[in-house]
Order: C-alpha cells, then structure tokens, then sequence
C-alpha cells in the first residue's frame, strides 16, 4: 500500500536516498528532453520549438491515470497524497511573475538547475537570481502577507469544483493534450527556424 | 561535432513525448514512494532560509516567514528537496555526459551579447524566485505535479505562468530569436 513511506514510517536516513534517486531520474530525463537548453524551452512561446508542452503534458498525463488506477486498485491512499492547497490571489499572481521570470530568463529552478549541470553559464546566473528573489520575497514577506493567505480554498481538486468524476477530469485533460500536440506540431513547421534548431 | 555522444556517436535530444513518459513515471513513483510530486524551488528556498538564518538567526527568528522553516531547531536543508534537487544534478549530468552536451556556454541569440544574456538571466531568475514563493512553487512543484492530482492550484498556476509568457513574449523575442 502507498505512499509508502508514509505508510511504513520508513527512516529519514532512506526516506533521503530515496528523494537523491528520485532526483537523478527527474534531472536526468529533463536533460534527455533538451531543457537544458534556453532556447530551446523559449521556443516554445515563439512555435518553432514546442518540446516544452509535449513533455510536460505527457508527463503530467502519466501521473494522472498511474495515480488514478493506482486508487482504483487500492494500491495507494489518496487521503495521504498532497493536493496543492489553493488560496486564488496569490497562486495567480505568483504564476504570473513567474510567467515573465521564464520569458525573461529562460528558465524555470528546475531546468536551471538541470541546465548548470551540464555548463550553461546562463543557468548558473539564473540560479543566482532565483536565491536573489527568494530573499527578496522572504525579506518583504510582511507587505505580502495579507494577500499571500486570503481567499483559501483549501486542497481543492479540479474536477471537484466542476463537479466531475477523477476519470472524467482525466479524459477531458487528454483530450485538450491532443488536441495541443496537435497544434505544436502544426506550429513548429508553420514557424520552424532551422537556423536556431540546428544550433540547439 | 561538438555534439559527439561518447557512446552511442548521437547527438540528439530524445523524442519528447518518450521523455515525457519517463517523467510522469519518476513523477508517479515520486507519489507512489512518498505521497508527494516532484519540486525545485523549494530546495533553493532552503538555501536561502539557511544563509538568512546563519547571517542572523535573531532576524530569521522574527519574520514570519523564515521562522516557519526553523522553528523547533529544525535544519532547513535536511529536507526531501534538496536532496531531490541534488539529485537532478546529477541526473542532469549523467544524460548530459552520456549524450555528449558537457560544456561551458552562454545561450543566447546572435543579436544579444552575453552580458546581456547574463543579466537577463538573473533578473529572469529573481523574478522565478520571487513568484514561486508567492505562488506555493513553481514549474515542477505546483504546476506539474499539481495538475497530476487534478488539483486546482496546480491548472491555476500553470495556465498563469504559461499564459503570461506567452503574452509577454512578444516583447522578449530579441533575446531568443
């Protein structure tokens, strides 16, 4: 039964390990996608590159229905996965400096951080700026405060607030993925640059 | 060939959605193991806390923010995070290693300089920073692995963060293409 280590009280010791070899999976398959790249990850808000959107909805889409037929096959306690709790001011408005930030630097900490391991001095600089704005958010924190807690919602699920089944939400999300796979692939011929792909 | 894979002599990204589902699947293992998604900008904001906290504890102590992360003696960096995020090193790397793409280098477009490049990328990253703290997380933690419980914060924030850059993008296309 999962989540296992919640479950089995397993030690902090492994419970570690067990997050350094999740990690080299996650760095590793981030770096296989190609977002250690800036130009690359930017390309997809310009069409000529949309590896972004397919990799990250795909993923996405394989979470959901492992997790829902893991549910289903009573392999894992839902009542002790974490669902991102939502409070609506400050999850927009983080999104949307974070939206600028990634157009800005090319980046998200992940990427970055995936990135500066292979020697992209941009992401180096990245990684400097997003400690830079973390203290910043960290130094302000008191004018944020009030915003930064009103109008919580709680663990609220998507498909809780449309009043839909898990499975519904499940196969409406695949089916808008599609139809954007779609769309990218449509994109990156109609806007493709192979003088920056060839560089990448 | 600056692309030279030491082993299989490719070059190459791997296809994005097999890299795709080799994602999902670390990311459901992630939830299967410890209940929890996959995150980065909170390892970073353990940094943070850390060297706010050893500059000043008596600072880090006061503010509401910080002392959530300290209190009762805890070690911020003694999180699953930052051994995760030392983990995508790694990870990084090894993929980086294996398909040849070691090397030192500043991306950018041939129109911009790369002190320029530079500049924006820490302003860029500031920015990151900053968001992910108001926003509960950032690409990996909030967005991905929001949506893959279908939570609402998580498609909330990943249609701000993707819809905002794209709105802005116009204005930064110099940088890029």
């Amino acid at each position: 039964m999962g989540p296992v280590i919640p479950v089995y009280e397993i030690s902090q010791e492994l419970n570690f390990l067990i997050a350094f070899i999740i990690g080299i999976g996650f760095g590793f398959a981030l770096e296989q996608a190609g977002f250690s790249s800036s130009r690359k990850l930017a390309g997809m808000f310009y069409g000529y590159d949309t590896t972004v959107l397919k990799v990250f909805f795909t993923a996405a889409i394989v979470a959901m229905i492992g997790l829902v037929f893991l549910n289903y096959f009573e392999m894992i306690d839902m009542g002790i996965v974490y669902v991102n709790e939502y409070y609506i001011n400050s999850a927009i408005i983080g999104g949307v400096i974070m939206g600028v930030g990634f157009i800005v630097g090319g980046f998200c900490p992940g990427t970055s951080v995936c990135a500066a391991a292979i020697g992209k001095i941009d992401a180096m600089a990245y990684l400097g700026g997003s400690l830079i704005g973390i203290f910043l958010f960290g130094e302000t924190y008191s004018w944020w405060e009030k915003v930064y807690n009103i109008n919580y919602l709680g663990g609220i699920k998507l498909s809780t607030a449309l009043g839909i089944s898990d499975g519904l939400m499940v196969f409406l999300v695949i089916a808008a993925a599609v139809l954007m796979f779609w769309v990218g692939e449509w994109a990156e011929k109609k806007f493709k640059r192979p003088d920056i792909s060839k560089e990448l | 060939m600056s692309h030279q894979n030491y082993i299989t002599g490719k070059h190459k990204y791997m296809n994005p959605y097999m890299a795709g589902i080799i994602l999902g699947l670390v990311l459901l293992l992630s939830f299967y193991l410890t209940g929890r998604g996959l995150g980065a900008s909170g390892a970073m904001k353990s940094v943070v806390v850390t060297t706010v906290n050893t500059a000043s504890h008596e600072n880090a102590a006061n503010s509401h923010f910080y002392s959530k992360y300290i209190s009762d003696g805890k070690n911020p960096m003694n999180s699953w995070l930052v051994f995760q995020v030392l983990g995508v090193l790694v990870g990084g790397f090894l993929s980086g290693a294996l398909s040849g793409r070691l090397k030192l280098k500043t991306e950018h477009a041939p129109v911009i300089t790369k002190k320029r490049r530079i500049l924006m990328a820490i302003a860029g990253g500031a920015l990151f920073g900053f968001g992910s703290q108001f926003g509960r997380g950032c690409t990996s933690g909030a967005a991905l692995s929001g949506m893959a419980t279908l939570s609402l914060a998580g498609f909330v924030t990943m249609i701000a963060i993707f819809g905002t850059a794209y709105l802005v993008a116009y204005f930064f296309r110099k940088n890029w293409i």
